[in-house]
């Protein structure tokens, strides 16, 4: 039971990452691939109805999180207290960059909008890779399972490390690039023409630079976690993961270039769950790693309430998440196809 | 000022009162939405729709701000109350996920199909798309007045091995009585706060001659909405949940009413200043023995003074707990009188020509969301000391690891954040306020053939 509630929590965090990724890459891409005040327009339009629901699965695992795991809850979030209070900070500039620019009728407010909007995602996905980046590294844990990190100390991989440190920092760049890709695929299926053309190019730029990336994290994360092997050693079909991981990054190039506009999309999809279940597969049972004495761990078991309460609300859970994904069919069945740049919507989307 | 304590209590009360100034107007303006919906399609009268567009454009904003700063709530339990959260996770984490997973993805997904999807949907689609996002806001409340209402009557749980709290009785938890008595008593100053609102808009353009076929609807249903849920605040539920308080919290209620001593047939207080070093009241107004009839319907009822409890176990803050009580009892007093004076006035019809009258609806609109702010000052302090009562103390249960300073850091951000949220918030409604309430641009009205091509 624990560990289904381990895999629902990772599942519902790749779904976030899945879902609100593909928005907030392409709101770091939208002032690049946008030239002009309608083009910007139009690629909001592409995430404007999904975007808040999709910030929901944040708040959802988030919630799972809490109750199935009070410990690691309580430890982690007063441990990333100044990150997570930022990715607040962001998450509420990023919401009014879009709101603001939609009701804004200004075209100097709509271009503040527009780059609040902008440095708000680029900031968050930047944050949302260092953040794994720190679960994968560990965090110095002391006996009562509970830390604080600095923002940064001496930006080295040590037993005093800060939120930031060339390990963590290398992760939030590859997860800037990986989403910026990801939404930039999300914005070639969802629009034509012009706009359709530059983030294509966008994607053909970036995707050289995500594969060494993602080939230079692995190194990373194997020379300074060679624990984290463990599990694969001991089950070797977890080596199916990056497999997953690099196929579908040759898939998506390989699609990509032929034009096939939702088959890349999918493959970046898979890539990011591949990227996000490899780190839960290599933790496992871990869920937060001591940077100094592994006594300290923070693991399934020492961190999980109790079974009354794992039983019923596996039996909530499993009804609520069956309406949140026919809500979520429904939405995207609604506004599916492209979106035109024809500007006679004056309801904003 | 550097005690930890203080600043992460700072930081949630400041952030969640803030917060709570969006969804009391959303919860309560969403039924009265469903309401216009509804006589638009029962009476087929465009004037209804055009009426319930312009509320779902102010509704609409009002609930981003509420997303936006309700986010913050939700994480601040685990990086400013990370003990409380370890120990009460098992607890309370259950109703705030249930939050997220039935009431987040159902009030994001109507909500968009309600604001940006007239014209793709029928008439009767789009009045079920407004009653599910009413449906949604009251259900969302619901769970998280549940969750208050286990930190205040702590019901349904036991303790594992490890010291920390599991629920035990998933109903027990769910139905807890606190909870019901809240719930009830919370919404119905949601709908107060709703109702005044579309009043004073109504009664802003009756008075300055401008849409004034809206102002009539505005006004007429506002008053109608808030007279109803005036009385109801009273009586059952203020009442109720002052029963639940005198049951559950004795201590608090004497704090409330600042009654220092133990005495049989204990008068009301109307004003005074209390004075805990002296144990008295300065200067006070008083009703004799209206307390003991209130508490037990009986005018010389034993009342239980602040002196028959320990003193650690004193709410830490007797005046402003007394202070908030009292502001929301006076308030809610006089939205009783004003909604009945209007509401007799709307009833001879005369009050689309009394312009004094007017006046008042307009000027009014502010009051609900002090009175509403007031009372859950009082519900929150007056579970002080306790952060989950009789259970765990305030002070036990602050993220140790977070020092003051880092504290103060996040609670300064959030104060200027808030203020450019503020100012945006004003400008916008403002805006909308001055555009009034206009029809759909003809083209845009729903069209069988516009379904087919947007479903295309």
């Amino acid at each position: 039971m624990p560990t289904l509630w381990f895999l629902i929590v990772a599942l519902m965090l790749v779904a976030y990452v899945v879902l609100d990724g593909f928005d907030l890459g392409a709101g770091a891409l939208h002032l690049v691939i946008g030239r002009t005040d309608e083009e910007r327009a139009t690629v909001i339009r592409t995430i404007g109805p999904v975007w808040d629901g999709n910030e929901v699965w944040l708040l959802a695992a988030g919630g799972a999180l809490y109750f199935a795991f009070p410990l690691l809850y309580a430890s982690a979030f007063s441990g990333f207290y100044l990150p997570l209070m930022m990715v607040l900070w962001l998450l509420m500039l990023r919401a009014i960059g879009i709101e603001f620019r939609v009701h804004s009728k200004s075209p100097v407010w709509r271009a503040f909008f527009d780059t609040i909007f902008a440095a708000g995602s680029v900031l968050l996905a930047i944050f949302y890779g260092a953040a794994l980046g720190n679960v994968v590294r560990g965090v110095p844990l002391n006996t009562e399972g509970y830390f604080f990190l600095p923002l940064w100390t001496n930006w080295r991989v040590g037993p005093t490390p800060g939120i930031l440190d060339w390990y963590t920092v290398l992760s939030g760049v590859l997860a800037l690039v990986a989403l910026t890709v990801h939404g930039g695929l999300y914005v070639t299926t969802k629009t034509e023409g012009t706009l359709n053309e530059r983030a294509r190019k966008v994607v053909s730029v970036l995707w050289p630079a995500l594969a060494i990336l993602t080939v230079l994290s692995l190194i990373a994360t194997v020379a300074i976690r060679p624990v984290l092997l463990t599990n694969f050693k001991a089950q070797p079909l977890g080596y199916l993961i990056p497999l997953l991981v690099f196929g579908s990054l040759i898939a998506l190039f390989f699609y990509h270039s032929k034009g096939r506009e939702k088959s890349a999309f999918i493959c970046s999809c898979l890539y990011l769950a591949g990227m996000l279940g490899g780190a839960a597969y290599a933790v496992y049972p871990n869920v937060l790693m001591a940077s100094g004495d592994a006594a300290n761990n923070l693991t399934i078991a020492n961190t999980v309430t109790g079974s009354y309460a794992m039983l019923i609300a596996i039996r909530w859970w499993s009804v609520g998440i069956i309406f949140a994904i026919a809500y979520f069919v429904f939405l995207y069945r609604m506004f599916r196809g492209k979106v035109t740049t024809a500007a006679g919507d004056s309801h904003g989307y | 000022m550097e005690s930890a304590l203080l600043v992460h209590r700072l930081h949630f009360a400041f952030t969640v009162t803030y917060h709570y100034l969006f969804p009391q107007l959303t919860m309560g303006l969403a039924p009265l939405i469903v309401v216009l919906k509804t006589l638009a399609l029962w009476k087929k009268d465009e004037r209804y729709n055009n009426a319930a567009r312009f509320w779902a454009k102010i509704f609409g904003i009002n609930f981003v701000l509420g997303v936006v700063t309700g986010i913050p709530m939700e994480f601040q339990f685990g990086t400013n109350w990370s003990h409380f959260s370890r120990f009460a996770g098992g607890v309370i984490g259950q109703t705030l996920a249930m939050e997220g997973l039935f009431a987040f993805f159902l009030e994001s997904t109507f909500l968009g199909l309600f604001l940006y999807g007239e014209k793709r949907l029928s008439p009767k689609m789009h009045w079920f798309a407004a009653f599910m996002v009413f449906f949604g806001s009251w259900l969302s409340g619901y769970f998280i007045v549940a969750t208050d209402a286990w930190m205040q009557h702590p019901v349904g749980y036991e303790t594992l091995p490890n010291g920390t709290v599991m629920v035990n009785s998933f109903w027990g938890l769910i139905l807890n009585r606190w909870a019901l008595w809240q719930y009830a008593h919370n919404m119905s100053g949601a709908v107060i706060t709703g109702a005044f609102v579309m009043t004073a808009i109504g009664a802003y353009y009756l008075l300055s001659k401008k849409h004034v076929d809206q102002g009539q609807i505005f006004v007429r249903t506002g008053i109608i909405a808030g007279l109803i849920a005036s009385c109801l605040q009273l009586f059952p539920t203020g009442d109720g949940q002052g029963r639940m308080i005198a049951q559950h919290q004795p201590v608090t209620l004497a704090a409330m009413e600042a009654l220092y001593n133990t005495q049989p047939g204990a008068p009301l207080l109307i004003m005074g200043q209390p004075d805990s070093h002296k144990g008295s009241i300065d200067n006070p107004l008083a009703v004799p023995k209206m307390l003991s009839f209130l508490t037990y319907k009986r005018w010389n009822a034993e009342v239980k003074g602040l002196d028959a409890f320990p003193k650690e176990d004193w709410p830490d803050n007797i005046p402003l707990l007394y202070y908030s009580y009292h502001i929301m009892v006076g308030l809610g007093t006089i939205f009783i009188a004003v909604m009945l004076v209007s509401a007799f006035l709307l009833w001879r019809k005369k009050l689309f020509e009394a312009r004094w009258m007017l006046w008042i609806l307009m000027l009014s609109a502010p009051f609900p969301y002090i009175a509403n702010t007031a009372g859950w000052l009082t519900a929150e302090m007056g579970r002080q000391p306790w952060l989950v009562y009789g259970v765990m103390r305030t002070a036990e249960g602050y993220s140790k690891m977070v020092s003051a300073g880092n504290g103060w850091f996040t609670l300064l951000g959030f104060m200027g954040m808030y203020t450019v949220l503020s100012i945006l918030f004003l400008f916008l409604v403002y805006r909308e306020i001055e555009h009034g309430p206009v029809g759909l641009p003809s083209g845009d009205k729903f069209t069988k053939e516009a379904a087919v091509v947007s479903a295309d």
